[in-house]
């Protein structure tokens, strides 16, 4: 018998998702403290209207639903799903204001793709764009890549037990810390520290490159907080092209793939234990998987001879690579080019790596290497059993942080995790195909937007149908969270309508 | 006997300059980007608003020109860049400029960059500085608001008592 979810469950998570919106309009308060010493008055006023809404929102929602109980794994698990379905109607209000997208879905759809982390963009006239909106735009990813509830945990709650429910819930099952609020600390410090430090090698970069000192800066912060957190959000409507720059291209890189690193690997290598970067599974994945795509590209490069050089083969192919596998999104090459001038095996060189990701409890989406290590030591073990005589015992140990002995348990939620992405891969494709589209190219970014990427061959665009629009918003949503908070509110629904 | 020789003119300097006459009108950027490989090593001729930040790499300079569809990076003696006065941002419009030039589909100078190695720049017309008016609409929007967040405030206050 399925029950009924009561009142009070409704009113929990109520209160807690109106807690973790006032967060939300504290956020908003930086793109102000940009605009207003760059005299930018309209952008100021739409974060302003920006705040007062959710204040206004949040505010209402805790005092209807003012409760002290704590929160349960499902109350917990809607609490942050909900919390990113409102962040990006919020966080889209003053996206809207500035009269730089089309319709308010064309702005929820930036905003989702800012906190989810993708970069797939629907901007107008980007160039033209003020400092506070794309300070703003950058911001929700450096939001969204450390978790919405993560930043809740870690400056707003000052501890109940709920707490490693949502921390579980936005897609971060590993504890770096013995406590969860001290893991979102550590995961803000890491950043933080980070972000100084590359926004000054960006900088100091853009400088060189001969941009105007306070432009360098602002584009070095901004950069970083995409690279970083694998977003892929620019300030130019060239993305990254616009710099013009090999050295940019290389920091970039660097920046991705720290990205791309599990938060407990971090840990470990600031602790000083560098070996574990060569040890542990998902790195060693990580390289291999980044080895066999980019095989695939440059073969699929060289056969058709999109490059005239081997460097610049490389050069083009590996940055787009090493952006779609760290689910970053960052391009030097403008999207029709993927079409026009790729084939496609390069394409399914990208397309698979896009699907793979990086590691868990990174910034990164998409199936993630530890997933794809443990099946890869599932197929050797079964190999095994095989090859060798029947009565012999077969152990397969894996290196994640520590010795970990296979069970069939892992490998079963591995497969799981990664069956449900293919099938979402493959949903955002067939409407794609519904539109009129080639398979090849639907798969593309059907695979960019779900695995929160954001490479794009030219299918995001203004003009798409608002039916494809609401599909990769939807993708971004689940892909981000890993789908076990949004089957969780399914079935609180199917529940709330079929239970007794 | 005049007419031969116009003919062996033409057809002389359709040969030995032929994108000369194909491209001298100006191209977008999108039939540039999607019609790369016709265009690539051609004289061609672009226009569009010069965007963001002019950066000087001693005696060259990359100038992005947006023709609104596409940026296309544009690669020029740095003496041509003293003609430019605005460039596009959020407060400016930028000069628009059209430019003559080789299209590169993959520069093999520019690591592969699709680019424009411009030969000449010409001032189509001068940018200027956007003045900013205050949105009234969003100003009394604001003010209603925040007379919204004080009453939910006082009544919660009430409700307290």
């Amino acid at each position: 018998m399925i029950l009924k979810p009561r009142l009070e469950d409704v009113k929990i998570i109520g209160y807690y998702l109106g807690k973790i919106i006032l967060g939300l309009a504290l956020t908003m308060v930086f793109p102000i403290l940009i605009a207003i010493p760059s005299w930018e008055i309209n952008p100021a006023l739409d974060f302003f209207i920006g705040i007062e809404i959710s204040v206004l929102f949040g505010l209402l929602l805790m005092k209807i639903c003012r409760t002290d109980k704590d929160l349960n794994w499902m109350q917990g698990m809607i609490v942050v799903s909900l919390s990113w379905i409102v962040a990006m109607i919020l966080g889209a209000i003053p996206l809207y204001l500035s009269g730089h997208w089309k319709s308010f879905l064309d702005a929820c759809f930036e905003a989702m793709s800012g906190f989810a982390t993708t970069g797939l963009v629907l901007v107008q006239d980007l160039d033209h764009l003020s400092y506070a909106h794309n300070f703003w735009r950058h911001l929700t990813m450096f939001l969204g890549g450390q978790g919405i509830v993560v930043i809740a945990l870690s400056f707003f709650v000052r501890g109940f037990s709920g707490a490693f429910k949502m921390y579980v819930g936005e897609a971060r099952d590993e504890k770096i810390m013995p406590n969860v609020i001290n893991t979102s600390r550590f995961i803000w410090l890491v950043s933080i520290v980070y972000l100084i430090l590359g926004t000054l090698a960006l900088g100091a970069t853009g400088i060189f490159n001969g941009m105007k000192p306070f432009d360098s800066f602002f584009h070095g912060v901004c950069v970083f907080m995409a690279a970083f957190d694998t977003g892929g959000f620019s300030i130019q409507s060239q993305n990254i092209l616009y710099y013009h720059s090999f050295v940019y291209e290389v920091i970039t890189i660097i920046i991705m793939v720290l990205g791309a690193l599990n938060f407990k690997l971090h840990y470990h290598l600031w602790m000083g234990n560098r070996k574990e970067i060569v040890k542990n599974i998902e790195t060693r994945t990580l390289f291999i998987t980044v080895i066999a795509t980019f095989s695939l590209v440059v073969l699929g490069l060289a056969q058709k001879g999109v490059y005239p050089a081997a460097l610049t083969l490389f050069r083009k192919g590996f940055y787009q690579l090493i952006s779609g596998h760290t689910g970053t999104g960052f391009q030097t090459i403008y999207a029709q080019q993927f079409v026009a001038e790729w084939n496609p095996l390069a394409l399914t060189g990208v397309i698979i790596a896009m699907a793979l990701g990086g590691a868990v409890c990174s910034t990164t989406g998409a199936i993630k290497m530890l997933r794809i290590g443990i099946i890869l030591k599932a197929f050797k073990e079964d190999l095994k059993r095989i090859i060798m005589p029947e009565r012999s015992i077969i152990v397969e140990k894996f290196h994640h942080i520590r010795e970990v002995f296979l069970e069939d348990k892992m490998v079963r939620s591995a497969l799981m995790i990664t069956l449900a992405y293919i099938i979402l891969y493959g949903l955002g494709a067939l409407v794609g195909m519904f539109y009129g589209y080639p398979f090849l190219e639907a798969l593309f970014e059907s695979t960019s937007a779900a695995a929160n990427v954001g490479l794009s061959c030219g299918i995001t665009g203004t003009g798409m149908p608002g039916v494809l629009k609401i599909t990769y918003i939807l993708q971004m949503w689940a892909g981000r969270l890993e789908f076990m908070s949004v089957f969780t509110i399914l079935g609180f629904i199917f529940a709330r309508i079929k239970g007794k | 006997m005049k007419k031969p020789f116009s003919f062996i003119l033409l057809v002389l300097f359709l040969t030995f300059f032929p994108w000369t006459a194909v491209f001298s009108q100006s191209l977008s950027s999108s039939e540039l980007i999607n019609n790369a490989k016709n265009y690539d090593g051609k004289l061609i001729t672009y226009s569009g608003e010069a965007i963001g930040n002019i950066m000087v790499r001693g005696n060259f300079a990359w100038v992005n020109l947006s023709d609104g569809e596409n940026a296309l990076g544009v690669w020029m003696e740095a003496a041509l860049t003293k003609e430019i006065k605005f460039t596009g941002d959020y407060k400016t419009r930028g000069d628009n400029l059209e430019i003559v030039g080789v299209f590169h589909r993959a520069c093999l100078e520019h690591g592969g960059d699709l680019d424009i190695h411009a030969n000449s720049l010409r001032k189509i017309s001068s940018g200027r500085v956007i003045k900013e008016k205050l949105n009234s609409d969003k100003f009394n929007l604001s003010i209603i608001l925040l007379g919204a967040i004080f009453f939910i405030w006082i009544l919660t206050l009430f409700k307290r008592k």
